[in-house]
């Protein structure tokens, strides 16, 4: 390797254009002859729509047209799922529209296009909507009484269920000296990226062609379901990818919008601009998290585990999103984590309420599963008089295991295999980073009127999903090289990291590379930027587009020297004869014109580029550690979080500085969302944390300092490169680590946390209930 | 609803006059009608802090106000602050700490650091966070952030 990119701390070069007020986001995006368009949205959470009058607001000046489901609905279908695809969830998918009925609030009614935004907004307040209210379902027990009925087609609120079983459960708890059952409550809160969502469709009438700003993560999938709702080909819809302010799995997925902008503007030919505002993004785009789940768990005496079932029921909302049955199943799938667990048994179900559609938050049902078992396992320490380190180290599956099968933990696709990892020294990392044995002592102690607690919470995350990603690249000189992708950017840094995949790859300056991304024009095939899997997917498709392109050059060169191939070499982006490094036969200036369409050297495609598919149905698997010292106020009910620690080996690290950015940044929001966030909804299905002001985000009083360590020990035998998928592992423990933490602190007072968030409040209820006197 | 009103201003040094409707929030009125679209709105009711401009030099919120209670001022937004090609301090210190993500707070987080490292040059890091706790970063968990505007008061 003659220089080393990869592992360095590069500054990004996305950068200057995002700190000079330069970068464009969708809603910088302006065209000719635009219109602006807001969405009529249900007030209700479950309500027949008894009539819809647009007279009032079709005749205010500057309204251009009102679109009801009538007018959809030659075009219309349900939007579809992209993944998880239980069988029976089918029967719950939203129209982008409403049609009769309503079944959450914010649900998309009507949508209004005008001469600019303040005038559709006066069209929106002069729609004449009249409903007949109808009960509504806010929880998953209530649900499943069936006696409010969501969906009157098939008639039940239990939309899937399915069970999974590994080894001889019956066994386990038959011959176990020791089990406990517990139920887990995990609070529904999202992934609120700064900017919400948007989009500018544009439609070309002449040549039947649209194009779409504002399309990120999944452009593939979404343009497919676009050409099916709008009868095209894909090829005649263009997305463009703007500069994007954040993902966190909810930005991007296919929403009634994006049907609904691109419609209005062939409709009405001319461009319309659709922005979210964070009231809209607060109620109607994907909600994630919200699981309950019962779980017993069978040992020995000496905290050696038996076996575990649980039944995890997610709180899917009104109707099923793209995602499908992701959440509760992926709760279930990694449920018992890095431990050895000879027999499992868990039921999904997947339940419909009145509520906003259950979609993925960074680390989905992950960070849910962590919370369930890591706190299960400290109550099982406790209960057995083991320390919960000790119970951990016992049941860890050690490296000599590896690759280790699970086993069928997921409905459909191959068996859960961890593919590497050393599950004990990431772990021993994370407790001699915070002296876990120093503060062991604090454990639960009154100092200054706070009670402390350390919290441990392990995990082993899936990483580097599948099945394909590409990248092209296109040498045009020695000084530039196009390197082109079929995955987005939400914020990341891919301009940087693949740049310098590339570089080492290439033997040349990084500086040499542009990557281009973000148009459905320049690869033909993608599937997008979620579950940690860009850096393993396009980095690895990156890594071989690369190697080819070298192949061809030494091809080329060998035509034209009349020499060898294998007595050639590519180093540094020039040729030498092998054992004569010191002068180079060749350059990429002559190798471009050697690969050139006329070439009589070049007898593969023409020019000097070359394109590479990584493909795997394989998951990497991340593991690490999170440590957290709290102390709890028990006046007000305060948690504050002293140290935290992030422990997580992933495989092969680009670029530490953006990891390790990603990583506290991650744990922030999760440090966030375990104390302060919550979507709450009402009795009647209104939602009562729907402005920043009641649904609290950390800010930079809130926000803890985190060590991070990123660790290398084990990189992914599944690719070339090595690498498994950064950036969830900051947030996956977070509210396994902080209750367990709280849970010591507060032990004195017979508190055990099995439900979030642990606010405020919540803390004081807690204390209230366990001792009265302190009221 | 859509009277207007004739306003005059300067923004990042240069004057406009322009009519406006008086609802106009001044926000839009930096974003669509001056077309400087650096200043990001993230929600809307004054919370999260991106659409932080410097108004007198002082850090305010621009979706809070109406374009026509800025007649008469002397406006900064993010567009103003680098001179020519080279980084204003800040900037290269936010990029040099890796201080930003996605950059959607970004301009939000500089004006405000500007106004605050004017009124207080050498302020503790507790005072920082204090005074960009009316900012909201989504991927960063803020440390960067105070790391660079630390540095920036250092003279970089």
């Amino acid at each position: 390797m003659d220089q080393t990119y990869i592992g360095a701390p590069i500054r990004r070069r996305e950068d200057f254009r995002l700190l000079t007020g330069k970068a464009t986001f969708t809603d910088d995006i302006k065209l000719p002859h635009m219109l602006h368009a807001a969405i009529l949205r249900s007030p209700h959470a479950h309500a027949r729509i008894t009539s819809i009058d647009a007279a009032r607001a079709q005749a205010l000046p500057g309204t251009i047209a009102v679109f009801t489901f009538q007018d959809i609905a030659v075009w219309a279908k349900p939007i579809p799922l992209r993944l998880y695809p239980l069988p029976g969830l089918e029967h719950f998918l939203q129209y982008p529209l409403a049609q009769d009925r309503v079944r959450y609030v914010g649900e998309p009614v009507a949508v209004v296009v005008a001469e600019s935004r303040y005038l559709a907004e006066d069209a929106l307040d002069a729609m004449d909507v009249t409903y007949d209210p109808l009960p509504a379902v806010t929880d998953v027990r209530q649900s499943l009484q069936q006696q409010v009925i969501i969906h009157e087609k098939p008639a039940t609120n239990l939309a899937a269920r399915y069970t999974l079983a590994l080894g001889d459960i019956e066994e386990a708890f038959r011959n176990a000296a020791y089990s406990r059952k517990e139920v887990f409550n995990v609070h529904r809160h999202t992934g609120n990226p700064l900017e919400t969502r948007g989009l500018v469709a544009s439609y070309d009438a002449g040549r039947g062609e649209f194009t779409v700003w504002g399309e990120t993560k999944v452009p593939y999938f979404n343009r497919a379901v676009l050409a099916s709702f709008l009868d095209v080909p894909e090829s005649k819809i263009h997305f463009i990818e703007t500069d994007v302010g954040g993902g966190f799995g909810i930005r991007g997925e296919f929403y009634p919008e994006d049907f609904l902008i691109p419609f209005a503007a062939m409709n009405l030919g001319r461009p319309v601009k659709w922005i979210e505002d964070r009231l809209e993004h607060l109620k109607a785009a994907n909600h994630s998290r919200e699981v309950l789940c019962e779980v017993e768990i069978a040992a020995q005496r000496d905290g050696t585990l038996r076996g575990m079932r649980a039944h995890v029921y997610g709180d899917m909302g009104a109707y099923i999103r793209t995602h499908g049955g992701l959440v509760p199943s992926s709760t279930a799938a990694l449920l018992t984590g890095p431990y050895h667990i000879p027999a499992y048994q868990c039921t999904v179900s997947c339940v419909m309420t009145n509520k906003m559609g259950l979609g993925t938050y960074r680390a989905p049902g992950r960070y849910e599963s962590c919370f369930i078992r890591e706190r299960l396992l400290d109550m099982v320490a406790a209960d057995l008089l083991i320390d919960p380190v000790e119970l951990r180290l016992r049941n860890f599956i050690q490296p000599s295991e590896m690759p280790y099968t699970v086993g069928k933990t997921r409905p459909d696709g191959p068996p859960t295999v961890f593919d590497s990892g050393n599950y004990p020294s990431a772990f021993q990392r994370a407790l001699d980073q915070i002296d876990y044995d120093a503060l062991k002592p604090l454990q639960g102690r009154r100092q200054n009127g706070k009670y402390h607690g350390i919290g441990i919470g392990c995990f082993v995350k899936n990483t580097g999903q599948g099945p394909f990603e590409g990248a092209r690249v296109v040498v045009s000189g020695a000084g530039e090289i196009a390197v082109y992708l079929g995955i987005t950017s939400l914020g990341q840094g891919h301009e940087t990291t693949m740049a310098q995949i590339c570089a080492d790859a290439l033997g040349v300056p990084m500086e040499t590379f542009t990557i281009f991304h973000g148009s459905t024009d320049m690869m033909p095939f993608g599937v997008g930027t979620f579950a940690s899997r860009g850096t393993v997917m396009a980095g690895n498709a990156v890594h071989l587009a690369c190697q080819k392109l070298r192949e061809k050059a030494l091809a080329i060169a060998s035509r034209y020297l009349e020499v060898d191939a294998t007595q050639l070499v590519f180093r540094r982006g020039q040729v030498y004869r092998q054992g004569a490094e010191d002068h180079a036969l060749l350059g990429l200036d002559e190798l471009v014109r050697l690969a050139g369409p006329a070439s009589p050297y070049n007898l593969e495609e023409p020019g000097l580029e070359a394109t590479a598919y990584f493909k795997s149905n394989q998951l990497t698997y991340t593991y690490g550690t999170h440590v957290a010292h709290v102390a709890v106020d028990p006046e007000t009910g305060k948690v504050e979080v002293l140290r935290y620690v992030v422990v997580e080996d992933i495989g092969r690290c680009i670029n530490p500085l953006i990891v390790h950015g990603q990583t506290v940044g991650a744990a922030v929001q999760g440090i966030g969302a375990t104390i302060l966030e919550e979507l709450v909804y009402d009795d009647n299905g209104q939602l009562l944390s729907g402005t920043f002001m009641d649904y609290t985000l950390p800010t930079s009083t809130d926000a803890p300092s985190i060590d991070s360590i990123i660790l290398e020990e084990a990189p992914s035998p599944l690719n070339p490169l090595g690498v498994k998928g950064a950036g969830e592992g900051g947030i996956v423990a977070t509210g396994a680590a902080l209750a367990n933490a709280v849970s010591h602190a507060l032990a004195s007072l017979s508190i055990q946390v099995t439900e979030l968030p642990l606010s405020p409040d919540r803390i004081r209820s807690w204390i209230r209930a366990s001792s009265p006197q302190s009221l | 609803m859509t009277a207007k009103q004739t306003i005059q201003l300067t923004v990042n040094g240069r004057a406009y006059e322009e009519t406006v409707e008086v609802r106009m929030t001044l926000a839009d009125f930096l974003r669509d009608e001056l077309n400087l679209t650096g200043t990001h709105l993230g929600c809307e009711h004054g919370i999260c802090g991106a659409c932080t401009i410097l108004f007198d030099g002082e850090a305010v919120r621009s979706c809070l106000l109406l374009a026509v209670q800025a007649d008469g001022a002397n406006l900064m937004t993010v567009e103003g602050l680098a001179q020519g090609e080279g980084l204003h301090p800040l900037q290269r210190a936010f990029h040099e700490n890796h201080a930003l993500q996605c950059g959607f707070c970004t301009p939000g987080f500089l004006m405000t650091a500007v106004a605050f490292l004017q009124e207080t040059p050498s302020p503790t890091e507790a005072q920082l966070r204090e005074a960009i706790s009316g900012n909201i970063c989504r991927c960063t968990g803020y440390a960067p952030i105070v790391q660079a505007i630390l540095q920036a008061r250092r003279g970089g």
